[in-house]
């Protein structure tokens, strides 16, 4: 998995940074609170930018590194911004098998992107996810929270065009 | 009192296809009728049959209204509940007979089922602790702490014969058992339970959670009580919301009533349950990685010995079972151990839950006893596969299972069975496959997901399961030898002997049996450069049927490739040289011309 750190300048505000300050403190006491934190301050960036680890490094006191590597070991983190919309195709088995890599496939060639990838106006960002566990759907995909299935390659164009605000 | 309820599905499945809006028209609807006060609409789980979805009971005549749409409602409302007229033309079809409307237990889909973990979804509304209460629920801990000693609970658990449903099959009084007995005094003891579901294709554990969310929570306390702890921890799926906010309501409301917490029923016995999200990280559903990210680490497995039992989650003992193996705790204590062990085989007792999904005309949750047979789960209850085709394969168990090809189709399914013809019960997942399936792209598939996957810790599965991706690639792609083949086996047994962990050990099996049972389609793709099923891209090439071809040209234009030519009226031709194998042709040919082989 190829996580580089974000060339995107960080622009966290301070009402962000204090309700991160808030969600550090109300978990400090609790054993093996590192991955509540992050879960709940990506919730609030939207991210995890370097600069956001670096202050849970410094308020938790745990060491950056250690941080970093919790991180980037959990699909669900990111390093980088997401989209406004963010399209989740399942490629679990029941899916997959019913020919979701083939609809992951068209919408990485309408948008021009890869999987992991934003587009460059920020719009959209595709990922492919595990089994959201709608397989009586298949196949299934996912834009922010509307979901999608019984999908056919064709119908792809005119979801995607539902979100051109 | 109301004169009837209406139940609608909230489980993921139907909420996806749109049931959260049903519940608000019928809501309107039901206001509009002045029907407020005889009528409830009561929001549950999951029924199972998740391809009919969005589903719909009213009781008490128990009328299954299946697809239904938010246009319907005002139908439904003033025909069915107003004048009491039931609308055929939206029930499911297989409940209406000559004589009137069957019940749905027995439809097909239900009439071989028996449900004991999955008692409570799509009867109850899980936000409400009441209606589990109303159904038995929180007796079972009640009779374990009154009348049970600790020991007795364990004999109990033993007796039943209950084993792991989260994919090994370990005897669960024996897990108990050992946490009990093997670090006497400790001064803290944990009860985990996995509910991180990574199986993809599998979701009979987010079905109980968020169907039944209360069975979690009893079970884990009569397991503390069992082996003396005081605190438990579920690890769930972050990809699951439904089931996080359903358990939190559910935790919140069972400490209200002091379910959980300080001195249980008056006891003195203490356990309380908190929840812990997990982050998208498949090798967290393995024991000891589960229990190193909850810590608030990288979930990276640890080597066993020593076993969770004597040092677990934060070095103190521990257990760990599935969602489904405590669904089924509860009841084991009030209808005793004999009642559980008389379901099932030999050594495989009771039910199990299996999620069908893939080719098949009922996807959805059933609950069978072990040892019904694949025949049965598939054609009678899951209604066969669609389209006329041909049954091929089944696959169980996962990335860590294997296949179960056409010979075995009349096997018991228990877990003893499975493991001798090279798959595993695993979680439950259940997908079947058709003969447009390709299985070296299944087995591929499977490794992709490993490769994925696989934490990095050792490197037997970080570089093995790479290295036989990479081979599965090559044959896939029309570049295999029948050397490689040889290669992946070998490579397939080092893994599995040299992996830390459950992850990498049982990476190879989808390789393994796909071998076993499909070794000729392997060898098409090394030795003929075919692939049978017609999937894999590289060895197809695109036909076009001049007897069929009107020449109208759409399929030349389509082409990215300029790889079709021919004239208005006359039939066109593949230059198979430039064709990039898009199937954009195929796509839009309106004459059915195009075929791939």
């Amino acid at each position: 998995m190829g996580k580089k750190t974000s060339t995107i300048p960080f622009n966290g505000t301070p009402e962000q940074e204090a309700k991160l300050r808030e969600i550090i403190s109300a978990h400090k006491a609790d054993k093996g609170a590192l991955m509540p934190v992050l879960q709940q301050a990506q919730e609030v960036y939207g991210y995890l930018p370097i600069e956001v680890q670096e202050i849970i490094a410094k308020e938790m006191d745990i060491p950056l590194e250690k941080i970093y590597g919790v991180v980037t070991f959990y699909s669900q983190f990111s390093l980088n911004p997401k989209g406004k919309y963010t399209i989740s195709v399942c490629l679990g088995t029941a899916c997959y098998v019913k020919g979701s890599g083939d609809i992951f496939n068209k919408i990485s060639e309408v948008l021009g992107i890869k999987g992991g990838e934003t587009t460059p106006d920020g719009k959209f960002s595709l990922v492919d996810c595990r089994c959201i566990g709608a397989c009586g759907l298949a196949p299934v995909m996912t834009v922010n929270d509307d979901v999608y299935g019984r999908l056919t390659v064709d119908e792809i164009a005119g979801i995607l065009e539902k979100y051109q605000d | 009192m109301y004169r009837s309820h209406v139940l609608v599905c909230g489980g993921t499945g139907c909420t996806s296809s749109g049931s959260q809006h049903i519940i608000e028209a019928l809501n309107t609807e039901i206001e509009k009728n002045g029907l407020k006060d005889e009528v409830q609409v009561v929001k549950t789980g999951c029924f199972g049959l998740c391809a009919l979805g969005p589903i719909m009971i009213i009781y008490p005549e128990g009328t299954f209204y299946s697809m239904v749409k938010p246009d319907d409602i005002p139908e439904i409302v003033s025909e069915h509940l107003l004048k009491g007229r039931i609308v055929s033309r939206l029930v499911y079809k297989e409940t209406v007979t000559d004589d009137g409307i069957k019940s749905l237990n027995d439809t097909n889909f239900y009439k071989k089922q028996h449900r004991v973990a999955l008692r409570n979804c799509g009867v109850i509304n899980p936000e409400n602790i009441e209606e589990y209460i109303g159904t038995g629920g929180y007796e079972a801990l009640g009779k374990v702490l009154t009348e049970m000693t600790p020991e007795q609970v364990i004999q109990t658990i033993l007796d039943s014969g209950l084993r792991g449903r989260g994919g090994g099959g370990f005897p669960t009084g024996l897990k108990w058992k050992l946490a009990r007995n093997i670090v006497p005094d400790a001064d803290q003891k944990y009860v985990c339970c996995n509910a991180d579901e990574g199986d993809p294709g599998a979701f009979m554990d987010r079905s109980v959670l968020e169907g039944d969310p209360h069975v979690v929570l009893e079970a884990m306390a009569i397991a503390g009580y069992a082996i003396g702890a005081s605190q438990g921890y579920i690890y769930v799926r972050a990809e699951y919301p439904i089931a996080v906010k359903r358990l939190e309501i559910a935790i919140r409301q069972a400490r209200e009533y002091g379910l959980l917490g300080k001195d249980i029923f008056g006891t003195g016995f203490d356990f309380d349950i908190g929840l812990r999200l997990g982050a998208g990280a498949f090798v967290c559903g393995e024991e000891t990685a589960l229990m190193t990210s909850i810590e608030g680490n990288r979930g990276e497995p640890r080597p066993r010995p020593p076993f969770p039992a004597e040092k677990g989650l934060f070095q103190k003992p521990t257990i760990l079972n599935n969602v489904e193996t405590y669904a089924n705790v509860p009841q084991i204590i009030l209808n005793g151990p004999e009642w559980f062990a008389s379901m099932g085989t030999e050594k495989s007792k009771g039910t199990k839950v299996f999620a069908l999904g893939g080719k098949i005309n009922n996807t959805g949750l059933v609950e069978v006893p072990m040892g019904t047979t694949l025949r049965t789960v598939i054609e009678e209850i899951g209604g066969g596969i669609p389209n006329g085709k041909k049954f091929k394969a089944a696959q169980t168990g996962g990335p860590s299972g294997g296949c179960i090809p056409a010979e075995h189709y009349d096997i018991e399914i228990d877990y003893d069975n499975l493991i001798a013809i090279g798959s595993m019960m695993g979680s439950g997942g259940l997908i079947v496959m058709d003969e447009d399936n390709c299985m070296v792209d299944i087995a591929k598939f499977f490794l992709e997901f490993t490769v994925d996957e696989s934490c990095g810790k050792c490197t037997p599965c970080r570089i093995g399961t790479k290295r036989l991706y990479e081979l599965l690639d090559k044959i896939t792609k029309g570049n295999g030898t029948l050397e490689d083949i040889d290669k992946i086996e070998r490579l397939c047994y080092y893994i599995k002997e040299n992996s830390l962990c459950g992850l990498g050990q049982t990476a190879p099996n989808p390789v393994l049996s796909t071998l076993r049972y499909f070794r000729d389609e392997y060898i098409a793709h090394v030795v003929d450069k075919k692939c049978p099923a017609g999937v894999c891209r590289s060895l197809l090439q695109y036909y076009i049927d001049p007897d069929k071809c009107r020449g109208c040209t759409l399929c030349a234009r389509q082409c990215p490739a300029n790889a079709i030519s021919g004239t208005v009226k006359n039939p066109h031709v593949i230059d198979t040289a430039k064709c990039i194998k898009c199937g954009a042709c195929m796509e839009k040919c309106k004459f059915g011309a195009i075929s791939k082989k």
